[in-house]
């Protein structure tokens, strides 16, 4: 079923020859109910996917803009289980598109690996992606996951060598997270002609696809790396509409799927562009 | 007296010393919880530190900076006057707070500074809290002029102003940071944040027993040298292994530096002393082991202060040293397994013998070490009359006066 969502939406987008856009929002940001407006909205504005941030106190691999959302999120009272809530709401209304849950181990290891995997599987969740779980620590996250149909997709990046890409993949599912710059979440920007290669090696070790994220925030970006790679994935940029609509008195939701709207439509007719 | 004598030790039926495994672990504490990004780092780190810990000639150049820069060794006091004011157990204080810089963390920086050079690395990081770390990291990078940015949280940066300036007078760039609540793990956060960017160039020199393997392991062996001629010493002045030893534990890297040679002797009873803050009956505290659980948090699975949901919450201590939410691993299992005993001190008792010590023995103690100081009354009951003890005098108080104080209510510049 799980494993269902992801295959099939790129199995869709192959047979269209265009890239997916994974759309990245922290859940609960800036409250629940704007949060699952945003969610609900996404689809509509183009997300293929939609990566849904676990948020953390101490969230060691982000800038600004998404340490911030985490913030607001939990600033607004969201846990884990108000994730998974949210996770299970959007589910009523869409049935299709594949939700990706990002975040770090703590909370995760604080409710249980295996109370996690049945509870996320429960809420109609695809995938994990554990920012601070690498292949070496992952065993036991990742037996608790696949008893639950829950895929743990990894991450590979610039630093990760061809004898450590063989380790990477070894026990990874749905897809591949190449994290196209060496730095946090929007702070440098991806370079479509280093990404390539890349996504080509990343490809060829896990049989699987690769979606490119980290460095990314512009419909320009966007399309570039659309063009090297099965998915592009935008959270800075996404989340930063959200505060710029907060500071401006406008609605967040609003903000955040503008924003979207734009980004799908270069991800989407990225390979058009090139033929 | 070097690391490598860790190696050549008999085998023993349980071996304390034979810990981390292979994969960073004491017990089900510690590993590598790091983005991947940061992995490849610390396998190569982790490689570099043993081929550096095989060669005879980095134990030399290590020794040789121990001796004459540092001023090792460190002089084991016979406290008399504690001795007699606590009643019968002989006390003895590890002078650490004599060696340059003021506390023990000079021990690890410059293991680290000699290991980072080997590795060519060009661009040192690291985090403090109270600016000690800092400043020893500083004053390493100065030595061999190497460019030191250091991380530390706005609100400690406000508290600690004459280490931010002994800092920038070493030719540091200190960086506060205004992320989260702006302390110590804030800093930590951002310290990995800058070394997640520059992977090619940067050394990451962090300064408690904490982080990802190897770290706990590579600063433990680096502060073993407290303990190593602790044992030494307490031979020549009492002829025997001493009752119990002592030491304060923020990460616990001052901690595990003196206990970790005396792990194995089973006679010796150990204690470590966390900060109590405000009490811990109150949610004020920094005590990871007395009131957290088991968690991961800046690369390490280890006990952490959190909530229900697994949300890192604030650590309070009156020492900066010691006010961080975690705990090293190893201390972890030495919880878990009974091996060493962990109580704590209360911000009122770090405080009350804080002015003892400088009243009794003329030695103004670190805060820090003031919470060791704290528990001497139940450590040397637990000893009786004729059992020698040795506390970890870690650091110098000198950079407390402003906090002790505007704590006892007085205007420091009013006085000076």
């Amino acid at each position: 079923m799980s494993e269902g969502r992801i295959a099939a939406r790129f199995a869709a987008l192959a047979r269209e020859n265009r890239a997916g856009f994974i759309a990245y929002v922290m859940a609960g940001d800036p409250d629940p109910d704007t949060g699952l407006a945003i969610l609900a909205g996404l689809p509509a504005a183009g997300a293929d996917f939609i990566e849904l941030g676990i948020p953390f106190s101490d969230p060691m691999a982000d800038g600004p803009p998404i340490q911030r959302a985490a913030l607001r999120a939990l600033a607004a009272g969201m846990s884990l289980e108000g994730v998974f809530d949210l996770a299970r709401r959007f589910r009523a209304t869409d049935t299709t598109t594949p939700i990706i849950l990002m975040g770090y181990l703590n909370p995760i290891v604080s409710l249980g690996y295996e109370a996690f995997a049945a509870k996320a599987a429960a809420a109609g969740v695809d995938g994990l992606i554990a920012v601070d779980c690498p292949p070496e620590e992952a065993d036991p996250l990742a037996d608790a996951l696949d008893a639950n149909g829950v895929d743990l997709v990894r991450l590979a990046t610039p630093t990760t060598d061809d004898a450590r890409l063989a380790i990477v993949a070894r026990r990874t599912r749905g897809f591949v997270y190449y994290v196209s710059v060496a730095g946090v979440t929007g702070a440098k920007a991806a370079v479509a002609a280093d990404v390539a290669p890349a996504v080509a090696r990343v490809r060829a070790a896990s049989g699987l696809p690769v979606a490119v994220g980290f460095g990314i925030r512009t419909p320009e970006q966007a399309r570039s790396i659309a063009r090297v790679a099965d998915a592009a994935v935008v959270g800075s940029a996404l989340v930063d509409a959200i505060a710029e609509a907060i500071a401006e008195g406008r609605d967040p939701a609003g903000g955040a799927l503008k924003t979207a709207a734009a980004l799908s439509e270069a991800v989407h007719t990225a390979r058009e562009l090139v033929a | 007296m070097t690391i490598a004598d860790t190696l050549t030790r008999p085998p023993l039926q349980n071996d304390y010393l034979a810990y981390p495994d292979a994969r960073g672990r004491f017990g089900d504490y510690g590993g590598r919880y790091v983005p991947e990004t940061l992995m490849p780092l610390v396998l190569s780190l982790e490689a570099a530190y043993a081929a550096a810990n095989a060669d005879p000639a980095f134990h030399r150049e290590l020794n040789g900076y121990l001796s004459s820069y540092v001023g090792r060794p460190s002089p084991l006091y016979f406290a008399r006057r504690l001795t007699e004011h606590f009643g019968g157990a002989r006390i003895y204080l590890k002078r650490e707070e004599l060696n340059h810089t003021g506390a023990h963390k000079i021990n690890n920086c410059m293991g680290q500074i000699l290991l980072a050079r080997r590795m060519g690395k060009t661009r040192i990081i690291a985090e403090t809290g109270a600016g000690q770390h800092g400043v020893a990291t500083a004053t390493v990078c100065a030595l061999f002029g190497l460019p030191c940015i250091v991380y530390m949280g706005a609100v400690d940066v406000e508290r600690q102003a004459p280490n931010v300036l002994r800092m920038n007078l070493l030719g540091a760039e200190v960086r506060p940071v205004t992320s989260g609540a702006s302390t110590l793990k804030d800093a930590m956060n951002e310290a990995l944040r800058d070394w997640v960017t520059n992977v090619a160039d940067t050394y990451y020199l962090i300064g408690s027993a904490a982080g990802p393997h190897p770290y706990p392991m590579m600063v433990r062996d680096f502060q073993r040298v407290i303990g190593v001629e602790t044992r030494a010493q307490v031979m020549e002045a009492e002829g025997r292994l001493p009752d119990a030893l002592i030491a304060c534990v923020g990460g616990g890297s001052n901690a595990i530096g003196l206990f970790h040679p005396f792990l194995n002797d089973e006679s010796v009873k150990i204690f470590g002393v966390e900060a109590a803050g405000d009490g811990m009956h109150t949610d004020r505290h920094a005590a990871a082991l007395g009131g957290g659980r088991p968690g991961v948090l800046h690369g390490n699975k280890t006990y952490l202060l959190q909530n229900a949901d697994g949300q890192i919450t604030e650590a309070h201590s009156i020492s900066a040293g010691l006010d961080y939410p975690g705990i090293g691993p190893e201390h972890a299992w030495l919880h878990d397994v009974g091996r060493v005993k962990y109580l704590s001190a209360t911000d009122d008792d770090a405080l009350e013998a804080f002015k003892l010590c400088a009243k009794l023995e003329g030695i103004v103690p670190a805060l820090e070490s003031a919470h060791a100081l704290a528990r001497l009354p139940e450590v040397c009951a637990e000893v009786g009359k004729d059992g020698v003890v040795v506390l970890n005098l870690s650091g110098r108080g000198d950079k407390d006066l402003a906090t002790v104080a505007a704590r006892l209510g007085m205007n420091l510049g009013a006085i000076s």
